[in-house]
C-alpha cells in the first residue's frame, strides 16, 4: 500500500509538473545517423538562434517527397529571408537506406539529411506516420507540428517560420 | 491466460519500482522541482475502427462483431538522459487481416532507460538493430501489426571515441505474450576515423562492425536431437569516399533446424552488398544479396512474421501506387534467394532538349529475385543437410520488376509523374499458391496535379494493369481535392474490368475525407476494400476483401 501511494504521488507530480511546463519542449536527445553511417546526437541540432524545420520522410512515401521537392524550389529564398534550416530525417530501413543519398543529391536537395533506421527519434517525438513536420524556434523549443502533406501546406509552414524569425510566438 | 496476465502485472510493478529507484538516484543532488521542470511528456495515439458490411459481390463476409477496432497510446517521459515510457494497445477485436494473436487490451511495451556519455542502459522493451539487421533487428510496424520488440536488458558502452559496444538479452514479443526462446546479442561498431588519429582527416570514412547473436530454446522434440543454442555471427563495413559509398555485411548461422527449413541441419548464410554514387542531379545504386537458409526465430516452430530475430530486406523497389503496391508486391524468401537491384535517378536540367523550360526528372529501376540453384541430398535419415547450393548459380525467377518514372512540371499550375512498370511475379512461391501460374503484368500510371491557387489543388491518378493471368486487367482512378492546410476529400475506384470471370468484373469504389490540424488527423471513408497485400517497410500483410465505414484518428502530442 505504501509503495502504491508513493508511486501515485511520484507519477502524478511528474505528470503535472511536466504538463505545466510550457517552456521546456526542447528536441529530445537521441542517436541517429549521418548519411555516411556515423552517429549523430539530435541534441546537436542547432541553427545559431534561427528556426529549424524537422521533417520526417521516407523514400517510399509519395506525399513526403512531394512536400520536400516543393519546398526545395523555394528553399534558397526561405533561408535568405529567415535563416531557417530544414532537417530531413529519413525513416527508411535497410531495404531503401542506400537510396537516400542518391535521391537527395539526384533531386538537388540542400537540406541537412539524417537517417533514423531504428525509429528512435521518431518514437521520441511521438510520430505516427510520415510525413510529419516539427517547427523549432530560435531557443531550440518545438513550437508547432503537422502530420501529412497536401499541396500548398508549405505556405502555411513558411508563414510560421517568418513569424518565428520576426520574434513572434506561435499559438 | 490468467497466468500470463498475472505475470505481466508483477513485471509491471517491478518495472515501476526500477524506474523509481533509478529516478530517485538522480534526484538526490537537486531539489525535486528543479529536476522535474526539465522533464517532458510526449506521445501519440491512434485509433482505427471499421464498421463491416456483408458484400457478397466482392466476397466480403459478414463480421459477427460488426465493428472492429485497433488502438494504441504511446507515452514517453524524458528528462535529460532519463527516459521511460509505455504503450497501451487495444484490439476490440482486431481489424480483419491483422494477425489473430492480437486480442484484448494491455500494456505490452514499457521501458526505462538512462543515458550517460559513456554508457546507456535500457530495461524493459526496446527496439534495436545491428548493422543492416542481418544478425539482429527488432522493430515495429503498427499499421501491419508487426512488433517483435525485445523485453530484457540492453547496455551500450562507449569505451573510446569511435567505439560503441552493445550487449543485450531478453525475450521477444509475440502478440500479448513472449516467444519461448531467450535471445542474447553482442555488437561492436568502430568508426576508424575517430579511433585512429592518422585517419582523422582522411577523405575515406570507414565504419566497421561485428556482431554475435545466440538464442536458447529447450529441445522437446521426440523425432530429432535439436541444438538448444543456436549462434549467428556477422561482420560488416561501411565505407564512404566523397560521393561514393559501399555498404556490405555478411552473416553466418550454425545449424538451426526449424519449421521454416523442414528441420534440416544445414548452416545458413547471407551476404548483402550495396554501393551508391551520387552528385547533384545524379544518383546511382547497385545492390546484390544472397541469403541461404537464413530464417532466424526465437521459436523454431514459428512461422509468418512471428519472432524473427534478424531482418533480410527485399531488394526490390517499394512502390506506392495502389495497383503496383498491393496486387503483386515482393517479400523476401527467407529459405533462399539471390537478388539484384539497380536504381538510377537523373535530372535533365532546365533549358536542355529533354529538360525543357522547367527541367525533368527520370528514375529507372530494375530488380530481380531468384531462387538458389540447389540440389537435393535425400539425406533425411542421415545428416539431414537437406540440399547443396552452388554459391554463384542463379535459379529460377521469383520476381522481376523493371520500371521508369518521369516527373515533370508543365507550368506553375500543372505537374505530372508518369510511371511504366513491367512485372514478373511467381504466385506459387510468393503467396504459397501451389500450381498458380507466373504472372506477367504491364502497368502504366499517370499522376497529375493541378493547382488552382496556394490553397486549392486537385490530384488525379489513372492506373492500368494489364495481365493475362490471375484476375486479369485492372484500372484505377483516383481524384483527390485538397484545401491546404486542413482538408482533403478523395474518391477512388478500382475496376477489375478484365477478370476472366464476367461476374467478378467489379468496381471497388471508396470515398474519403479528412481533416488535420497540427499533430491531429481524422479520416473517414466509406466503400469497398479489395483483397490485397499491404506492405509497409518491407513487411506485407494479406488483407481480405471488406466493405463498410472506416474511421481513423491519429494524434501526436
Amino acid at each position: 500500500m505504501y509503495l502504491k501511494s508513493l508511486l501515485l504521488t511520484l507519477f502524478s507530480s511528474v505528470f503535472f509538473t511536466a504538463m505545466s511546463q510550457t517552456e521546456n519542449n526542447s528536441i529530445p536527445a537521441v542517436d541517429i545517423q549521418n548519411l555516411n553511417g556515423t552517429t549523430f546526437n539530435t541534441s546537436d541540432l542547432k541553427n545559431d538562434g534561427n528556426p529549424i524545420i524537422i521533417n520526417f520522410w521516407a523514400t517510399w512515401c509519395s506525399p513526403c517527397k512531394r512536400e520536400l521537392n516543393n519546398i526545395t524550389e523555394m528553399y534558397d529564398m526561405w533561408v535568405e529571408e529567415t535563416g531557417v534550416k530544414l532537417v530531413a530525417v529519413s525513416i527508411d530501413d535497410t531495404r531503401n537506406i542506400a537510396k537516400v543519398a542518391p535521391y537527395v543529391n539526384g533531386k538537388g536537395w540542400e537540406y541537412d539529411v539524417y537517417l533514423d533506421p531504428n525509429g528512435d527519434f521518431k518514437r521520441a517525438l511521438g510520430v505516427n506516420n510520415v510525413p510529419h513536420t516539427f517547427l523549432v524556434d530560435g531557443n531550440g523549443q518545438i513550437v508547432w507540428q503537422h502530420n501529412s502533406y497536401s499541396e500548398g501546406d508549405e505556405y502555411e509552414l513558411f508563414e510560421l517560420v517568418q513569424k518565428l524569425a520576426d520574434g513572434e510566438t506561435i499559438e | 491466460m490468467t497466468h500470463t496476465l498475472l505475470r505481466k502485472g508483477n513485471s509491471f510493478k517491478l518495472f515501476i519500482l526500477t524506474v523509481f529507484i533509478i529516478f530517485s538516484g538522480s534526484v538526490k543532488a537537486q531539489s525535486f522541482d528543479q529536476v522535474m521542470s526539465k522533464g517532458k511528456i510526449r506521445g501519440n495515439f491512434q485509433l482505427d475502427m471499421q464498421y463491416y458490411q456483408e458484400d457478397t459481390i466482392i466476397g466480403a463476409e459478414e463480421v459477427p462483431e460488426r465493428i472492429l477496432s485497433n488502438g494504441f497510446l504511446n507515452l514517453v517521459y524524458t528528462n535529460g538522459g532519463f527516459s521511460a515510457g509505455f504503450r497501451y494497445e487495444s484490439y476490440m477485436n482486431a481489424l480483419l487481416g491483422f494477425p489473430e494473436g492480437y486480442q484484448g487490451n494491455g500494456i505490452p511495451y514499457r521501458y526505462a532507460s538512462f543515458d550517460q556519455k559513456q554508457f546507456s542502459i535500457t530495461v524493459g522493451n526496446f527496439y534495436e538493430q545491428f548493422g543492416n539487421g542481418l544478425a539482429f533487428r527488432t522493430y515495429e510496424e503498427r499499421g501491419l501489426g508487426y512488433d517483435n520488440a525485445m523485453d530484457g536488458i540492453r547496455i551500450k558502452y562507449r569505451p573510446l571515441k569511435g567505439v560503441e559496444i552493445t550487449g543485450l538479452t531478453g525475450k521477444q514479443r509475440l502478440f500479448f505474450d513472449y516467444g519461448e526462446g531467450i535471445v542474447r546479442g553482442l555488437d561492436a561498431d568502430v568508426y576508424m576515423n575517430d579511433l585512429i588519429p592518422r585517419l582523422k582527416e582522411s577523405k575515406t570514412r570507414i565504419l566497421l562492425g561485428a556482431s554475435a547473436v545466440s538464442k536458447y530454446q529447450a529441445d522437446q522434440d521426440s523425432r530429432f536431437v535439436l541444438p538448444e543454442n543456436v549462434a549467428l555471427f556477422g561482420g560488416r563495413a561501411n565505407i564512404t569516399r566523397g560521393r561514393f559509398n559501399l555498404n556490405t555485411e555478411y552473416a553466418y548461422k550454425v545449424n538451426d533446424p526449424s519449421a521454416d527449413n523442414n528441420f534440416i541441419y544445414r548452416p545458413g548464410e547471407a551476404l548483402f552488398i550495396q554501393t551508391s554514387y551520387s552528385q547533384k542531379g545524379l544518383g546511382i545504386v547497385l545492390a546484390a544479396k544472397r541469403n541461404d537458409n537464413m530464417s532466424f526465430r526465437s521459436d523454431r516452430g514459428e512461422s509468418l512474421q512471428n519472432l524473427l530475430i534478424n531482418f533480410i530486406p527485399a531488394l526490390t523497389k517499394q512502390h506506392t501506387y495502389n495497383l503496383l503496391a498491393t496486387l503483386y508486391p515482393y517479400a523476401t524468401q527467407l529459405n533462399g534467394e539471390m537478388a539484384f537491384q539497380a536504381d538510377l535517378i537523373y535530372k535533365f536540367k532546365k533549358g536542355t532538349l529533354l529538360g525543357g523550360k522547367r527541367g525533368m526528372d527520370i528514375q529507372l529501376n530494375y530488380s530481380t529475385a531468384n531462387n538458389l540453384d540447389t540440389t537435393r541430398l535425400n539425406d533425411e535419415d542421415g545428416k539431414r543437410l537437406g540440399y547443396e547450393a552452388d554459391y554463384f548459380d542463379v535459379g529460377e525467377v521469383y520476381f522481376k520488376d523493371f520500371n521508369v518514372m518521369l516527373t515533370k512540371k508543365f507550368s506553375s499550375k500543372v505537374k505530372g509523374r508518369f510511371t511504366y512498370a513491367n512485372l514478373v511475379y511467381d504466385q506459387d512461391v510468393i503467396e504459397g499458391k501451389p500450381g498458380a501460374p507466373k504472372i506477367y503484368a504491364n502497368i502504366g500510371i499517370a499522376d497529375v496535379t493541378y493547382k488552382f491557387d496556394i490553397r486549392n489543388s486537385i490530384r488525379t491518378e489513372a492506373q492500368f494493369l494489364i495481365t493475362e493471368q490471375d484476375q486479369g486487367d485492372w484500372a484505377t482512378l483516383l481524384i483527390e481535392y485538397s484545401y491546404s492546410p486542413h482538408w482533403f476529400v478523395a474518391f477512388l475506384d478500382q475496376y477489375n474490368y478484365g477478370n476472366p470471370d464476367p461476374s467478378k468484373r467489379v468496381h471497388y469504389y471508396n470515398g474519403s475525407f479528412g481533416y488535420n490540424d497540427k499533430g491531429n488527423r481524422i479520416t473517414l471513408s466509406y466503400g469497398r476494400q479489395r483483397a490485397g497485400i499491404f506492405c509497409v517497410g518491407g513487411v506485407c500483410r494479406v488483407v481480405p476483401a471488406s466493405s463498410g465505414v472506416f474511421l481513423s484518428i491519429t494524434s501526436s502530442f
